[in-house]
């Protein structure tokens, strides 16, 4: 297999996470496509773990997991909270800090 | 060696629908269902690529549990359950530029620096492997993650807490 392969895979996979987070406007759609963007991450630690035949990739693999999970609570109960205060999760109404 | 190859073009392929699925549907309660199915592609990755206490972590933590909590937050935040248009804002075309300028970049950089490097699955990452490397080199990171942890999931109750 080439390693590339698996690259290649991961940055489309990065890609379509940054459209998703740049076009969406519902708060957990963008969630949604950070986690994308983490997962693409995750395919390439453990790929180059592979290739340089060592556990580390694997390591940080689950590190990633482990804060990706804290980052869903962390940003769903944000989420919750606006959407306490507004009455909706659009992104473009919340510009309260806007310049 | 050639059923790796099959079974990383059929789950390359279901991703790629997937990932392209998650970001453009028009049903929210969809997009994480195709989320899902992007999640269940990494994990059957994580196993082509031997690195089976991952997939089985990436199995349990994301398509077990945040998945789910996508599930709650879009229940929680009334989306409407069937279609709708206004999901996007008007940055569309350009975000769809970016995407793909990035997406260029990154293709053809890997290409030039990766281009023929074969993964030698031979010698494969034991779980053993692993845990010793978690528990000897990297066991402050190790707990710095697990407190961390605590504290996302202390201040996401006191966020959402109501008072």
């Amino acid at each position: 297999m080439l390693l590339n392969e698996y690259l290649f895979l991961a940055a489309f996979l990065f890609a379509a996470g940054v459209y998703g987070v740049l076009a969406r406007r519902n708060a957990v759609l963008v969630l949604m496509s950070v986690e994308l963007i983490l997962n693409a991450v995750n395919i390439n630690l453990v790929a180059f773990g592979a290739f340089r035949n060592s556990a580390v990739g694997q390591v940080f693999a689950l590190f990633v997991i482990a804060i990706a999970a804290a980052e869903v609570g962390v940003g769903l109960a944000i989420v919750l909270l606006i959407y306490r205060n507004r009455r909706s999760i659009d992104l473009s109404e919340v510009d309260v800090m806007r310049g | 060696m050639v059923a790796q190859q099959i079974a990383f073009g059929v789950t390359a392929f279901a991703m790629a629908v997937g990932a392209v699925r998650v970001v453009t549907t028009k049903n929210v309660v969809h997009a994480a269902l195709w989320l899902m199915l992007v999640l269940a592609g990494v994990a059957a990755n994580f196993i082509l690529l031997a690195a089976e206490f991952v997939a089985v972590v990436q199995v349990l933590v994301y398509i077990g549990a945040i998945v789910v909590l996508f599930l709650f937050g879009i229940m929680l935040t009334r989306a409407p359950i069937g279609r709708e248009s206004n999901l996007d804002n008007s940055m569309r075309p350009l975000s769809l530029v970016v995407g793909l300028l990035i997406f260029g970049l990154l293709a053809s950089v890997l290409a030039k620096q990766w281009g023929r490097v074969h993964l030698h699955t031979a010698n494969v990452q034991r779980t053993s492997d692993v845990a010793q490397s978690i528990f000897t080199q990297y066991v402050v990171p190790f707990e710095a993650v697990s407190v961390v942890l605590l504290a996302a999931l202390v201040g996401a109750v006191v966020i959402a807490r109501r008072d």
